[in-house]
């Protein structure tokens, strides 16, 4: 009786017969289908008209990348000059060296940000005394949270050389201290490191998800074939969670052009330049500071360009080794 | 053999807590140093005296912060600004991951839309084209600048629309039975059992909202209207301008500059900042795993 009354398109193939009429009716059916389906669609509004104009209407503004753009013309009134932008980019002295620094900042920030949430979580797996482990993991998931304008401060008064913590807990040592965010060689790996301090423990959260659901039957089974920790840890803990590190690796290819806008631009200095400006303090600072609107949309054009053949690649590889999928 | 085992084994562990325990010390060290600075006056300071122990204990910084109308006044910026972001945030979560989460064939433009909303993941405009459309439709120096923009976190909201993909199908079909429209279905069915994914995508859009300075940054031409964060970003420069401007004051600022400088007050800003992050952190903590596994991963 209750069956009866099941609308059409939820109907498994037991209801066609009931419905048998109804269903050969298809006019009347799409009628009720696309009824049904209206308040869906109205729900949708909302965010659609937001993205709509947010995220697809500013993409009408890359035009201004192929243009000699003049604010007051606006888009519609300004110029048109093909590809002249990006060849006054690519031929400005400090472009590649930018592209460079930026890949060495963001390759080094994608591989330490695999391989120290997977040694973290691996040791922290190790601990039995849970308030312990609860403890450890309070403190480190903190950074993580914070935003690098309060932790730029704070870095930049504790490495400072002259009155900075680590510099007077190192003094006593004997230790001179570089001067991390005003040296050319050591900025770069401070950004590096101190991106790595900010996420390795929230990063470790997913690895140790995929340890708690490796079989415990396997280590059993290990351990009476005579396999130590080691041997256990090597041929059992890590294939477990293999598949989660190869998801993270290749999901985090996506960064490629990302060296981390909001912490560089919140420490760097004209001192470090030559090592420390990346793509994107580099648009930020022609767009803004000096107002070279076209050049900056051309550079940050090129970014988004790079960005979204790297988050294809990623999402592919993420698909075929994982079956990861977004949605 | 298994003594053997056992001391090489208590050896590893006693290593292993030692590694663990100093990690977590260089995460939590930077956050004391900070706080003993702006507990301590300002010539232990500049003495270099203060690590992790304040010196000359007072509350001086804070007390010249909040008595300060800049800080107060970002604050209150910051406090509209979640107050209005983080549920415009949530609804359209919500309106956008149910349609979302049904079967194609009880929702044909199901993939037509997720294909909409996924691109902006995959390709931004960049900075002065998306300034451009801010600045077009008219949000400049507006609250709003902070919120429309990015009204729907599509990220969070993949994270909603697999969970409620997740849930069994019969939950949808039994209410439909019984006569349910999807609004019905929607606040009465598919919501409460999925509190513990809003709960995560609430923290977190309230933590990008809390710490996002960028925006309010280059949206805002006015510095009354600065965020917080925007405001801390700024404010450095500002706080020795200050001092060192402060030749011939009041009395009562001159109260200030016996105990605080530029380093304490900063140090003392940065942990008021930090104090509503720190607030929602037990709830964070609680949740943010189930966050972390955005999409599907088919078995």
């Amino acid at each position: 009786m209750r069956r009866e009354a099941l609308p059409p398109h939820i109907c498994t193939n037991i209801n066609l017969f009931a419905w048998g009429e109804i269903m050969n009716n298809s006019k009347l059916r799409r009628r009720n289908k696309n009824l049904r389906e209206l308040p869906l669609h109205i729900m949708l509004i909302p965010a659609v008209v937001l993205v709509g104009i947010y995220s697809y209407g500013s993409m009408a503004g890359i035009g201004i990348a192929f243009q000699r753009f003049v604010p007051t013309n606006g888009l519609f009134g300004s110029e048109w000059v093909g590809l002249q932008n990006f060849q006054t980019l690519f031929t400005m002295p400090t472009f590649w060296p930018i592209i460079r620094n930026t890949v060495f900042i963001a390759l080094s920030k994608m591989i330490l940000h695999v391989v120290v949430p997977v040694i973290f979580a691996l040791l922290l797996n190790e601990v039995a005394n849970i308030g312990f482990k609860r403890s450890i993991q309070t403190f480190v998931y903190l950074p993580h949270f914070l935003s690098w304008i309060i932790l730029a401060g704070i870095f930049k008064d504790l490495l400072s050389p002259s009155s900075g913590a680590v510099a007077l807990l190192m003094s006593p040592l004997g230790i001179q201290i570089p001067f991390f965010l005003g040296d050319k060689f050591w900025f770069p790996i401070t950004m590096v490191l101190t991106d790595v301090w900010k996420g390795f423990g929230f990063g470790s959260v997913i690895y140790l998800a995929a340890l708690t659901s490796i079989d415990p039957s396997l280590y059993e089974s290990a351990m009476i074939d005579g396999a130590g920790r080691w041997k256990q840890t090597l041929h059992i803990t890590l294939p477990g969670i293999q598949s989660t590190i190869i998801l993270m690796t290749v999901l985090g290819m996506a960064n490629i052009l990302n060296g981390g806008f909001d912490q560089i631009y919140n420490m760097y200095s004209p001192v470090v330049l030559d090592t420390g400006d990346i793509l994107d303090t580099f648009v930020f600072r022609l767009g803004i500071e000096s107002a070279q609107f076209a050049l900056s949309t051309a550079a940050g054009f090129f970014k988004s360009i790079v960005s979204l053949l790297f988050i294809i690649a990623s999402y592919y590889l993420a698909d075929r080794t994982a079956g990861y999928r977004i949605f | 053999m298994n003594m053997q085992t056992s001391v090489s084994r208590k050896i590893f562990m006693a290593f292993n807590c030692i590694l663990l325990v100093g990690t977590a010390l260089i995460c939590i060290l930077p956050f004391i140093n900070q706080l003993a600075v702006s507990f301590s006056h300002k010539n232990a300071v500049a003495a270099n005296q203060v690590i992790f122990w304040p010196i000359g204990f007072n509350l001086s910084a804070y007390d010249f912060i909040l008595k300060g109308d800049a800080f107060m006044r970002a604050l209150w910026v910051s406090i509209q600004r979640v107050a209005i972001g983080v549920p415009v945030n949530l609804l359209l979560i919500i309106l956008t991951a149910y349609p979302l989460s049904k079967s194609k064939e009880n929702f044909r433009f199901r993939s037509i839309y997720s294909w909409f909303f996924v691109v902006t993941i995959l390709f931004s405009a960049g900075l002065i084209p998306t300034y451009m459309i801010v600045r077009f439709t008219g949000l400049i120096d507006s609250i709003w600048a902070l919120v429309l923009p990015g009204a729907l976190p599509v990220f969070s909201m993949l994270v909603v629309m697999n969970y409620m993909r997740s849930l069994p199908p019969e939950l949808e079909e039994a209410a439909y039975v019984d006569g349910a429209s999807h609004v019905r279905t929607l606040v009465y069915i598919i919501l409460p059992v999925s509190t513990p994914t809003l709960a995560t995508v609430t923290l977190f859009s309230f933590v990008a909202h809390w710490n996002s300075w960028f925006d309010g940054q280059i949206y805002m031409n006015r510095i009354q209207n600065y965020p917080l964060q925007s405001y801390l970003q700024t404010m450095v420069i500002n706080v020795e301008a200050f001092f060192r401007n402060s030749t011939n004051v009041s009395a009562d600022i001159a109260r200030y500059i016996e105990l605080v400088s530029a380093r304490t007050s900063a140090a003392a800003q940065m942990f008021l900042a930090m104090i509503p992050i720190l607030i929602i952190y037990p709830f964070l903590q609680k949740y943010f795993a189930t966050g972390l596994v955005l999409g599907s991963v088919k078995g």
